[in-house]
């Protein structure tokens, strides 16, 4: 399998503080990877580096093959990539819809953008929310909104930071569902807080601990890994 | 969907049968000012696309609104142009006047943003005072009857000035109308809302600024030269600060990122300062209270509050 995103090297360091250091990942096409750490760890400055909102200090990003380090954010986001905030980054006062189609018009025009946007709800289950104004929605169901707008821009790679964060359990059930659908079509980078759905969506998974990277392998593997469980998961380990 | 389009093409075009109407009936004097107010909502309306639809606020329109009247004027004066060829050199100056300001002032955000407009805007003011020995400064010249002769029909006779007066503002609010609903002007108000959010879509946020204000420059300067060729004068104080706080206002007033908040905006200026003149000589007095009551009770201006209280869809 070709690795569709190649990070080497990648490292960030802000006035002395090092938040991601010599990070070496490797997306493969398809899968589906949950980056994870303690809080703190430099998971969303890691993705920020992949997808162009924070220039790194040193090393480079790769995606299909392709030296991206100095493209801008837009450029890459054309290429393929598609971004979900962490904290939630709607257009607050423009309706549901046209909060989707604004993702779906750059690739598509016409009649195509409804239909676009129409399904991308439909995934995520805000179809009758879509003449809502965007700010009147629930917390979790505007997680949901960044989602559909994820998926309308039918990305070849979806970066999702914290999804399920303030998502009841009947939406991460739904959520879980949903990414299992893009499974072989659409490749996947989840941080993600849930260990429910790490362990229930991801192939692979990378942990990252004071920026670098700690272990990788298959969820069983890193659950059963002593250094990711006196790091992070050590309570639980037990 | 196709409803509120049929709607909001009702509305729209109801204003421009209304004002086509108006000047059968008017009299001289209302005659006169509305010619002159539907020139200076065309301006208003080039502002709008700028500062209420993309966010930007600029405190420099006037060097764009002067840019048009001043090419159109010396076209004329020294370059022995007939109006419609000075027209058309106004609005090129204009696009690339706002062009060429947009690569330098866009490289900044917000305050930055309005202090270097303002500060190019006042550097084209001085520049037409150093000149003045062409430009005639503060005292301006006359344009005269005789070179207003567009295609053989005398644009100083007030029913061709208010048709020429209409035809420009109809097509500036029809443009402004249907680029807000097209897919670059949905990004513009997307740029307004959330700029960062916009570069994460995928939309290159530069580009588009740049379009935006190039637009809002060039029908700021077709305001412009209409202005000196229908009223027959082109002086600098177009060019003086006064002139870029107008639009502001009058954008402010009508309702900002609304279609015909310009318009809304700009009659209602103009007869406010008209009436209360005709009370007391405090107009200005007057205008203020009512400039503060409307900011206090209608913050989103006249057609804003129509937005948000009856029909949420007016674009």
């Amino acid at each position: 399998m070709s690795a569709l995103l190649s990070t080497r090297a990648l490292s960030k360091h802000f006035d002395g503080l090092v938040a991601v250091s010599d990070v070496d990942l490797d997306l493969t096409v398809g899968e589906v990877r949950a980056l994870i750490g303690p809080n703190g760890a430099g998971k969303t400055t890691l993705v920020g580096m992949i997808c162009g909102r924070i220039a790194p200090s040193s090393g480079t990003v790769a995606f299909d093959g392709r030296d991206i380090t100095a493209l801008p954010a837009h450029k890459r986001i054309g290429l393929g990539m598609a971004y979900t905030f962490q904290i939630t980054s709607v257009f607050a006062r423009l309706s549901v819809r046209e909060n989707v189609a604004l993702a779906a018009r750059r690739r598509l025009a016409g009649g195509h953008v409804d239909s676009a946007v129409h399904e991308a709800l439909a995934q995520v289950g805000l179809e009758e929310r879509a003449g809502e104004e965007a700010g009147n929605l629930s917390y979790g169901h505007q997680r949901l909104l960044e989602i559909a707008m994820g998926l309308a821009q039918a990305p070849r790679l979806l970066i999702l930071d914290e999804p399920t964060q303030g998502l009841s359990e009947g939406e991460i059930a739904r959520f879980t569902g949903l990414i299992g659908g893009l499974r072989g079509q659409t490749t996947v980078l989840l941080i993600e807080h849930n260990m429910r759905v790490v362990w229930d969506v991801a192939d692979r998974v990378t942990v990252l601990n004071f920026g670098e990277v700690l272990a990788e392998g298959t969820p069983q593997e890193i659950h059963e890994n002593r250094a990711v469980q006196a790091a992070y998961l050590g309570t639980e380990a037990g | 969907m196709t409803r509120q389009t049929a709607r909001i093409l009702a509305l729209h075009g109801g204003l421009l049968a209304v004002l086509f109407a108006a000047q059968f009936v008017l009299p001289a004097y209302h005659h006169g000012n509305l010619a002159r107010i539907m020139v200076l909502a065309s301006y208003a309306i080039g502002y709008n696309i700028l500062f209420g639809y993309t966010g930007l606020l600029s405190l420099g329109h006037a060097l764009f609104f002067a840019a048009g009247m001043y090419a159109m004027g010396l076209g004329i004066q020294y370059g022995g142009l007939s109006p419609a060829p000075a027209f058309l050199a106004g609005v090129v100056a204009g696009a690339l006047i706002s062009g060429a300001l947009a690569l330098l002032a866009l490289r900044t955000t917000g305050v930055a943003f309005m202090i270097v407009t303002l500060m190019f805007a006042q550097a084209g003011y001085l520049t037409i005072l150093y000149f003045g020995e062409y430009t005639r400064g503060d005292e301006g010249f006359v344009i005269q009857t005789a070179q207003r002769m567009l295609w053989g029909i005398n644009l100083s006779d007030p029913v061709n000035r208010y048709f020429a007066a209409f035809g420009l503002f109809a097509i500036s609010l029809s443009l402004s109308l249907w680029m807000v609903r097209a897919p670059f002007g949905r990004v513009l108000v997307a740029i307004r809302e959330n700029e960062d959010r916009v570069q994460m879509l995928g939309y290159d946020t530069y580009v588009h600024k740049l379009g935006a204000m190039v637009v809002s420059g060039t029908i700021s300067a077709a305001a412009g030269a209409a202005y000196g060729l229908l009223f027959g004068y082109a002086g600098a104080s177009f060019a003086s600060v006064q002139y870029s706080i107008f639009p502001l206002l009058w954008v402010l007033l009508g309702g900002a990122g609304t279609v015909l908040g310009p318009f809304i905006g700009t009659l209602f200026m103009f007869y406010l300062i008209d009436l209360s003149s005709g009370v007391t000589t405090a107009y200005m007095l007057i205008a203020g209270v009512v400039l503060v009551a409307l900011t206090l009770f209608a913050p989103q201006g006249l057609a804003g509050e129509v937005r948000r209280r009856v029909w949420r869809g007016l674009p």
